[in-house]
């Protein structure tokens, strides 16, 4: 074990497993999150994401393995005595309550005096732009305005770890793109260890310094976003992070001798117009036009290849009309656009 | 002919409905119609006729009603006698409604926190079910069990804690000869007969606290007892507060168990039972019904400066 408390991880798994009942929620998860670092645990709905967070935050306790925090074996302890905080989906505001005294509840739990708390949560209101509004109810506040309540709260009690579970989810798309930058740069000023959970792989890849990608109670993969977007390890983190097309190993045997699947990311697809000489040395594939849906900056072209079945192509609009549904078709991809993924 | 119009059959009840859609307030008027004149007429009519006679008086010689507006009956109602019926009434519904509050609260935190499925069906039957037996046979059983012979006797006899009963009986106030004539047999047998009334809001008001205000609270570094404190217990105050109005109001105007159960000194409701029907004072009784009232106006004025009442 590591001594010394700065190197440590911020939160360290290993071996950990939640069950209930006979389902596995998470099952033997090993995790490192750096101290500093804004890291987001993605996965669909299920897959042991907000388990994990719940077991950080020790609303929920492992049912094997070891779990610490900054060096600190928490097991047994109750989420009261852990040195994290949450910010909550539906972000749980004390209704009875107004702004203010939401902001100071876990001041005023620590018996920080009331002139002191009350500073400190003016701070912490001016820090999330909520200037002037110390005095109204949750339920007189907007969603956006609630969530930023909820931050406020979890953020005053300068926590070694802040978690947060789909906090964004529940807000609209604007609001959430704004409170995207808001949140990362946020961070940055803090320094303070970010874990968020999410099922929006966008909003995990353009905030987060590593990402970890669950499935049925598992890390399917941990990187950096751009790690994840174009080497994904697994099918499941291909097809689940930003819906790469997944190549069967028979065909990829064919153009690589290897028995592997392979990812082909969808903008790296080219339609030949017909009669066109694929590029030298790309690889074709022959198909028919299934669907195009207009996406703004690009159509999104759905095909089926012969031999590789159902595969996505993105077209940038600016390259002009996309073909139309039934046409048949030629794609092609440079050989290095083939990336490959871990044997099944 | 268009497909709109009714047939001739149904037409009388097809405009009718048309018209009550087309003017809402004429359907609101016709619903609403028949019970306001129950409440305000029947009801809250009867009720003033009742408290205006408290503002007569009775002639002390002949027994009759004098009817000229005074407040000497209130003065005789102020009297050391007849206020001490209020006092020893007020004590008891509040000692009865405390303990109802104690003794509901773990069982509607589970009900509505914990309980699931065939568990809560069980829970509400065990709770109503005493509502479905007759009032008079559950006061009588009492009265046995409280019994110097009784079963609860029995038991702490056998439980070896006779003298510890001796010593609650010649306590003054709540002891007395046995159990079953003394206001602890009478506040315990309240405590039967209303706590189903105080359970029942107090389960709804908590089942509206989400659970992730406790994970919440928990969160920010509060203990249970603190969280039970700041957030669990101010959320469940309006079930509180009318679980309390309801055991409070039923200990206030109940004379059929003080009859049964307790000393023979007289609680508020016989008071009002003694004074109208073999006494023949009605302004008597009336100005005693006065009473509840004002102790009711009182409990929910305070009730309302704590907020409790604001998310009813």
């Amino acid at each position: 074990m590591d001594p010394s408390p700065a190197a440590a991880s911020a939160v360290r798994f290993r071996g950990v497993s939640r069950a209930f009942g006979a389902v596995k929620a998470v099952d033997g998860v090993d995790l490192d999150v750096a101290a500093g670092e804004f890291f987001a645990m993605l996965g669909p709905s299920g897959s042991g994401k907000t388990t994990c967070l719940r077991l950080i935050a020790g609303f929920d306790q492992p049912t094997a393995g070891h779990i610490e925090i900054f060096g600190e074996a928490v097991e047994g302890a109750p989420a009261y005595r852990r040195p994290v905080n949450t910010v909550f989906q539906d972000y749980a505001l004390f209704p009875h309550m107004s702004v203010l005294d939401n902001v100071c509840y876990g001041l005023m739990i620590r018996g920080v005096g009331k002139a002191e708390r009350r500073k400190t949560g003016a701070e912490a209101l001016k820090l999330v732009k909520l200037v002037g509004m110390e005095g109204r109810k949750p339920g007189e506040l907007s969603g956006g305005q609630r969530q930023r309540v909820a931050l406020a709260r979890a953020l005053v009690m300068r926590p070694k770890v802040l978690l947060l579970d789909e906090p964004l989810g529940a807000l609209d798309l604007k609001l959430r793109e704004a409170m995207q930058g808001e949140l990362k740069s946020l961070q940055h000023a803090l320094g303070v260890t970010f874990v968020f959970v999410t099922h929006d792989q966008g909003e995990a890849l353009s905030m987060a310094d590593r990402v970890a990608v669950f499935n049925h109670g598992r890390i399917e993969q941990v990187g950096t976003p751009k790690d994840i977007y174009e080497r994904p390890r697994t099918r499941f983190v291909a097809d689940f992070v930003g819906g790469s097309n997944v190549i069967e190993p028979a065909l990829v045997r064919r153009w690589t001798g290897l028995d592997r699947p392979a990812s082909l990311r969808p903008e790296k697809i080219v339609l030949l117009a017909d009669g066109a000489a694929a590029p030298e040395g790309a690889l074709g594939i022959e198909g028919r036009v299934d669907e195009v849906l207009f996406h703004g900056a690009v159509y999104r072209v759905e095909l089926t290849a012969s031999e590789a079945g159902r595969l996505v192509v993105s077209v940038p609009a600016s390259t002009g009309e996309p073909p139309s549904e039934g046409a048949p078709v030629r794609a092609a991809f440079a050989r290095d656009a083939l990336h490959l993924m871990e044997a099944e | 002919m268009t497909a709109f119009a009714p047939s001739p059959s149904e037409s009388a009840l097809r405009r009718l409905s048309d018209l009550l859609i087309a003017r809402p307030g004429l359907l609101l008027m016709l619903l609403l119609t028949p019970p306001l004149l129950w409440l305000g007429v029947v009801y809250l009519g009867a009720l003033f006729a009742l408290l205006a006679q408290s503002f007569f008086s009775i002639d002390e010689f002949s027994g009759t009603i004098v009817y000229q507006p005074t407040l000497a009956t209130y003065a005789e109602l102020l009297a050391p006698a007849n206020l001490d019926i209020i006092v020893r009434t007020l004590v008891v519904a509040l000692v009865v409604t405390a303990l109802a509050a104690l003794v509901a609260f773990p069982i509607a935190y589970y009900a509505a926190r914990y309980a699931r499925g065939k568990v809560k069906a069980l829970f509400y039957v065990a709770v109503m079910m005493p509502l479905w037996s007759s009032y008079l046979v559950k006061v009588y059983a009492w009265k046995l069990l409280l019994a110097k012979e009784g079963a609860v006797t029995w038991l702490v006899h056998a439980a070896g804690l006779t003298r510890l009963l001796d010593l609650w009986l010649a306590a003054p106030l709540i002891g007395g000869p046995s159990l079953s004539v003394s206001y602890t047999g009478m506040v315990l047998t309240f405590l039967y007969l209303w706590t189903p009334f105080m359970i029942l809001p107090l389960q709804a008001s908590l089942e509206r606290v989400p659970a992730t205000l406790i994970e919440a609270s928990d969160d920010l570094g509060a203990a249970p007892g603190q969280t039970f404190r700041h957030v669990i217990l101010p959320l469940a105050a309006p079930g509180l507060i009318a679980g309390s109005i309801f055991t409070f109001s039923l200990t206030l105007g109940d004379y059929i168990v003080p009859q049964i159960v307790g000393p023979s000194s007289l609680i508020l409701g016989q008071a009002v039972y003694a004074q109208q029907g073999n006494a023949g004072n009605v302004p008597l009784a009336a100005a005693f019904c006065v009473a509840p009232i004002a102790i009711m106006v009182v409990f929910l004025a305070l009730a309302r400066r704590t907020g409790a009442l604001d998310a009813l």
